[in-house]
C-alpha cells in the first residue's frame, strides 16, 4: 500500500499516481486479505521552508477515514506547519498533498474548507464582536429566500450543535470574554457545521481541564465513528495513547516514524520525539540557593489571579507551570509592571516595587523575556545590534546621542557569549532562526545585569539543539546567582530545569512542589484542579 | 435564563448608543426651539434633514469601510471631483438628462473608490496612507481640470432646470435628497444585517486573520466596500451640485473629517467590527443639527468646528468608558465562576 517513491509534482506524474492508487485500492479490496483502508488525505514527502528556516524536510502522512491519528513532536518539530499545509494556509515547496487519491494544491483556507477540511487552531481565531452563532456559521450561514441569512435557523442549529457537544453557550452572546475552553468548543461546532470530513485539532486540550478534555475526546471519537479522519496534536502523551490509533512522529521537520499507537510505549515515543534520552537534555544543576531575590505576597488582579505568593532565591530556578490561561503569564506581567495589580506586594532584593512601572522594575534589577518574542520581545525589522541594546540605550549613548561603535561592541559581546549564529550584526533580526532570535532577546535583557530573570516559554518554537543551549544558559545564569522564574507549558522542561515547581490552576497557586515531589503526574493533577 | 439576560443586555447596549444620539439630538432641538420656535417649524425640520442628507450619504459609505478596519479620507476630494464633473457635463450640453449626470457621478465616484480599494486590498498599503495620498491627488486633478478648461465656477443658470428642481424638490414635504439618503440607508442597513457579504465586513474588521482563515475573500470584500463608498460619495457630489447650483473646484474640502466624525459619533468602532449605518446616519444628523443650532443659541460661528470636535471626543470617551466597564464586568464574571 505504501508508495515509496516520493516525487516532486511535475506535469504528468499526478495521473500516474492516481492510476496506481486506484489499482492498489481495488486490489486490496477484492483480495480481502486486508481491510480496505481508504486514506482520505495523504502527504507525500512534503518540504517547506520559511526564509532560512527549513520547517519541513520530507514529511509523509496518511489520514484514514474513521481513525484518530496522532501527530507528535517537540515544539518546533514542524507540527504546526503540517497543520497549515493541510488547512491550505501554506503550500508545500515540494512534495504533494493527495485528497481522495487526487493530488491537490489548495489556493487558500477556503479551498481547503470546501474540500471538507477543518482546522481547529491552538489559539481559537474568533470574531470577538460577533455572536456565537455568527462565529460558528461565518461564511456558510443558512440562507432563506433571496439569499438572505436565516438567522432563526442559524441560532437554532448553533444551539443544537453546542448541546450535542454538551456545552450550552448562548448563541446570541458575543464571543468577547469567553474562556478559551468555550472558544475551543465553538471552533469544534464550526467544524461540525461545515460537515468536515478531515478535522485537524492543534493542541485543543492545552487549555482544558480534565473534564473538558474528556468531553472533547468523546466528541472526537464520535466524529471518527461517523467516518471522519482526525489529526490530533497534543503535548500530553497519555492523551495520544488514550485517543489515537496511529501516531506520526516528527523531529526537526523530518519524519521519524509512523506506527500504531499500541506499538510505541511512552519511552519509545519520547525517544523518537527527542532523538535521545530525555535526561541528557537538561544540564546538571548543583549549588545552594542564596537569599530571596524576588518575593511576591498576596498578589491579586481581580478576575485574573488571586492571592499569589512565592519567593525565588538567588541561584534558584523556579518553574511556574499550569495550563494555558491559568494566569501564569499574567502574574509575570503584573510582577514586571506591564499590567497593574489590585492587591499584594512585590519585593525585589527586599525593597518593594512600585506597581505598573516596568522602568522601575528594570532599575530594581528585574528582567523579563516575554512569551511571544516576535510580538513582544523583538522588533523584527530592526538590526540584531539595535535589538540587543534597546533596553539600555543609556549605556551606549553619550550626551543623549547613541554611539554606533559602542552599540556594536556591546551587541557583539553578548551575541558571542550566547553563541548566536548570525551573518552580520546589522542584519534584521527577522533573518535569524527562532532559537537564535530567542538568544538575542535573552542577551538584550542579560545586558541589563539583572538579579531576577523572568522567562516566559523560553524555548517555544525553537529547535532541539537551540533548546539545549538555552537550558544550559539558564542553568549557567542561576549558577552565577541570578534568580530565575521560568514559565513553561512543557512539562519536561519544568521538571528538568526547576529546583521548585509552582503550579497554577485558575488564577491560584494550586501546589508548590520540590524537585523531588515534582513528577509529571503531580504537576498535571494540580494544574487540572485534581487533588494534589 | 442567563441566555435571555445577556440577549437583553446586548439589545440594550445597541439601543443605548442610538438612543443616546436621539436624546442628544432632542436636547439640541429643544434648546434651539425655545430660543427660536421656527427651528422646529415644517421648514425648519425640512432644512435640518436636508443639511444632513449629503453628509449622511457619505457617512453610510464610510461606515462600510470603518467596519472593516479601513477608512477613506479622500471622500471630500471625490465629492468635489464628481460635483465638478456634473458642472462640466452641463457646460457641454445643458440639456443632459438628470439620470445621465447621476450615473456619471456615481461611476466617477466608484472609479475613485476602486483606485483606493485596489491600493489597499491588492497592494496592501494601509488605507489611512492611501486615502491621505488620494485626497491630494483627486483634489489636484480637480484643480488641474478646472484650470485646463478655464472653468472657475459653474453657476445655476448654466445647468439644466430639471437638475436644479430635482435638487431642491420634495415629495410630501420630504426633500428629494433626504429620500435618496433614507433609501440608501435602508438598503445598506438591511444588506449589512441579512447578507453573508454584509456580515463578512464585520468579520474582517473584528479579526482580519480569523476572517482569512474562515475563507472570507477579504481583499475582494474590502475592494467592494471602497467601490460602494466611492459610488455613494460620487452620488453625494452630484446631489451637492443639484442642491447648491454653484460649483467650483474646491467643493467638499475638509468634508472627510465631518464624515469620519459623524461615523464615530454614531457609534461605529474606529478599529472595526461593530457599529451600524443607522447610528452613523444619526451621527451625521446630530452634528449638522448642532451646527444649525449654535448660531441660534448665541454661539459664534467660529466655535462650530470646536463643538464638532468636542462631540467626537465625548463620543469616543463614552465608548472607552463602556468598554472598560464591560471588560471589568467580564473579568468579575469569570472570577465569580471560579469561586
Amino acid at each position: 500500500m505504501k508508495r515509496l517513491k516520493p516525487t516532486v509534482l511535475t506535469g504528468d506524474k499526478p495521473r500516474h499516481y492516481r492510476f496506481e492508487n486506484a489499482c492498489e485500492t481495488f486490489h486490496t479490496a477484492t483480495d480481502g486479505r486486508e481491510e480496505p483502508v481508504t486514506a482520505l488525505l495523504e502527504l507525500h514527502d512534503v518540504h517547506k521552508s520559511f526564509d532560512a528556516v527549513r520547517a519541513l524536510r520530507g514529511v509523509s502522512l496518511e489520514l484514514n477515514a474513521g481513525e484518530v491519528h496522532a501527530l507528535a513532536g517537540e515544539n518546533g518539530a514542524g507540527k504546526s506547519t503540517v497543520v497549515r499545509i493541510i488547512g491550505g494556509e501554506h503550500q508545500p515547496d515540494a512534495g504533494e498533498l493527495v485528497l481522495d487519491g487526487v493530488p491537490r494544491r489548495f489556493t487558500g483556507p477556503r479551498d481547503a474548507q470546501q474540500h471538507g477540511i477543518a482546522v481547529i487552531h491552538q489559539e481559537p481565531a474568533q470574531f470577538p464582536d460577533l455572536t456565537v452563532a455568527e462565529n460558528v456559521f461565518m461564511g456558510r450561514q443558512p440562507l432563506r429566500s433571496g439569499r438572505r441569512i436565516d438567522r432563526a435557523a442559524m441560532r437554532r442549529r448553533t444551539a443544537e450543535l453546542l448541546d450535542s457537544l454538551g456545552v450550552p453557550i448562548d448563541p446570541d452572546r458575543v464571543t468577547r470574554g469567553l474562556s478559551i475552553a468555550d472558544q475551543q468548543i465553538i471552533e469544534i461546532a464550526k467544524a461540525l457545521a461545515a460537515q468536515a470530513r478531515i478535522i485537524v485539532m492543534d493542541e485543543p486540550t492545552a487549555a482544558l481541564s480534565t473534564v473538558e478534555a474528556q468531553r472533547l475526546f468523546g466528541v472526537a471519537r464520535r466524529l471518527a465513528e461517523g467516518g471522519a479522519a482526525l489529526l490530533f496534536i497534543s503535548h500530553r502523551l497519555e492523551e495520544l495513547a488514550e485517543l489515537c490509533e496511529r501516531v506520526t512522529v516528527l523531529r526537526d521537520g523530518a519524519l521519524v516514524t509512523t506506527a500504531p499507537m499500541a506499538e510505541l510505549d511512552r519511552d519509545a515515543l519520547v525517544r523518537s520525539m527527542v532523538g535521545r534520552a530525555v535526561e541528557v537534555l537538561y544540564p546538571d544543576r548543583a549549588g545552594e540557593p542564596g537569599e530571596a531575590a524576588l518575593v511576591v505576597e498576596g498578589l491579586t488582579r481581580t478576575g485574573v489571579f488571586h492571592d499569589v505568593s512565592f519567593e525565588v532565591r538567588r541561584g534558584e530556578v523556579v518553574g511556574l507551570a499550569g495550563l494555558v490561561g491559568s494566569g501564569r503569564s499574567e502574574v509575570a506581567r503584573a510582577i514586571f509592571g506591564v499590567d497593574g495589580r489590585d492587591r499584594g506586594v512585590v519585593l525585589v532584593g527586599g525593597r518593594p516595587l512600585r506597581a505598573g512601572d516596568p522602568r522601575a522594575a528594570i532599575a530594581a534589577g528585574l528582567a523579563m523575556v516575554p512569551e511571544d518574542r516576535r510580538e513582544q520581545g523583538l522588533i523584527l525589522d530592526l538590526s540584531i545590534e539595535r535589538n540587543a541594546t534597546l533596553p539600555r540605550l543609556g549605556a551606549v549613548s553619550r550626551w543623549g546621542l547613541m554611539s554606533r561603535a559602542r552599540e556594536r561592541a556591546v551587541a557583539g559581546e553578548w551575541t558571542k557569549r550566547l553563541g548566536v549564529r548570525l551573518r552580520g550584526l546589522a542584519d534584521p533580526v527577522a533573518t535569524l532562526s527562532g532559537g537564535n532570535q530567542q538568544k538575542v532577546v535573552l542577551g538584550k535583557w542579560l545586558a541589563t545585569k539583572p538579579d531576577v530573570l523572568i522567562v516566559d516559554e523560553p524555548t517555544r518554537g525553537i529547535d532541539v539543539g537551540a533548546k539545549v543551549e538555552v537550558h544550559a544558559l539558564l542553568a549557567d545564569l542561576a549558577a552565577q546567582g541570578i534568580a530565575v522564574l521560568m514559565i513553561s507549558s512543557e512539562l519536561s522542561e519544568v521538571l528538568g530545569m526547576a529546583d521548585r515547581v509552582l503550579v497554577m490552576h485558575e488564577g491560584r497557586i494550586a501546589a508548590e512542589l520540590s524537585r523531588g515531589e515534582a513528577t509529571e503526574e503531580a504537576v498535571m493533577q494540580a494544574a487540572t484542579g485534581g487533588a494534589a | 435564563m442567563t441566555a435571555t439576560a445577556s440577549r437583553e443586555a446586548r439589545k440594550a447596549a445597541f439601543a443605548g448608543r442610538e438612543l443616546g444620539i436621539v436624546i442628544a439630538l432632542a436636547a439640541v432641538v429643544v434648546a434651539a426651539a425655545v430660543v427660536r420656535p421656527s427651528f422646529v417649524s415644517g421648514q425648519g425640520l425640512h432644512d435640518l434633514f436636508l443639511n444632513a442628507s449629503i453628509i449622511g450619504l457619505l457617512a453610510i459609505g464610510q461606515t462600510l469601510l470603518v467596519i472593516t478596519r479601513n477608512i477613506d479620507l479622500s471622500v471630500g476630494s471625490v465629492m468635489g471631483l464628481t460635483a465638478f464633473l456634473s458642472g462640466q457635463i452641463f457646460l457641454q450640453n445643458q440639456g443632459t438628462p438628470v439620470i445621465v449626470v447621476l450615473l456619471a457621478g456615481i461611476g466617477m465616484g466608484a472609479l475613485c473608490g476602486a483606485v483606493n480599494g485596489a491600493l489597499v486590498a491588492v497592494a496592501k498599503v494601509p488605507a489611512l496612507v492611501v486615502t491621505l495620498g488620494t485626497l491630494y491627488v483627486f483634489r489636484g486633478i480637480d484643480y488641474a481640470w478646472a484650470s485646463a478648461t478655464d472653468v472657475q465656477q459653474v453657476n445655476a443658470y448654466q445647468m439644466s432646470p430639471d437638475f436644479l428642481s430635482f435638487g431642491s424638490g420634495a415629495v410630501l414635504g420630504v426633500p428629494n435628497l433626504t429620500l435618496i439618503t433614507l433609501a440608501v440607508l435602508a438598503v445598506a442597513a438591511y444588506g449589512l444585517h441579512n447578507y453573508r457579504s454584509g456580515r463578512e465586513l464585520y468579520a474582517i474588521g473584528s479579526n482580519p486573520d480569523a476572517a482569512r482563515l474562515a475563507g472570507i475573500p477579504t481583499g475582494r470584500r474590502v475592494l467592494s466596500a471602497f467601490v460602494i463608498s466611492g459610488a455613494l460619495t460620487g452620488l453625494g457630489g452630484v446631489l451637492h451640485a443639484a442642491y447648491f447650483g454653484t460649483i467650483n473646484a474646491s467643493v467638499g474640502t475638509g468634508e472627510e473629517l465631518s464624515v469620519v466624525a459623524a461615523v464615530v459619533v454614531g457609534g461605529v468602532a474606529i478599529f472595526g467590527g461593530s457599529g451600524t449605518v443607522v447610528g452613523a446616519a444619526l451621527g451625521a444628523l446630530l452634528l449638522t443639527t448642532v451646527t444649525s443650532a449654535l448660531p441660534i443659541l448665541g454661539v459664534p460661528a467660529f466655535w462650530q468646528r470646536a463643538v464638532d470636535g468636542a462631540a467626537l471626543l465625548v463620543a469616543i470617551s463614552l465608548d472607552r468608558a463602556v468598554m472598560v466597564r464591560l471588560a471589568a464586568r467580564l473579568r468579575a464574571e469569570r472570577a465569580v465562576r471560579r469561586e
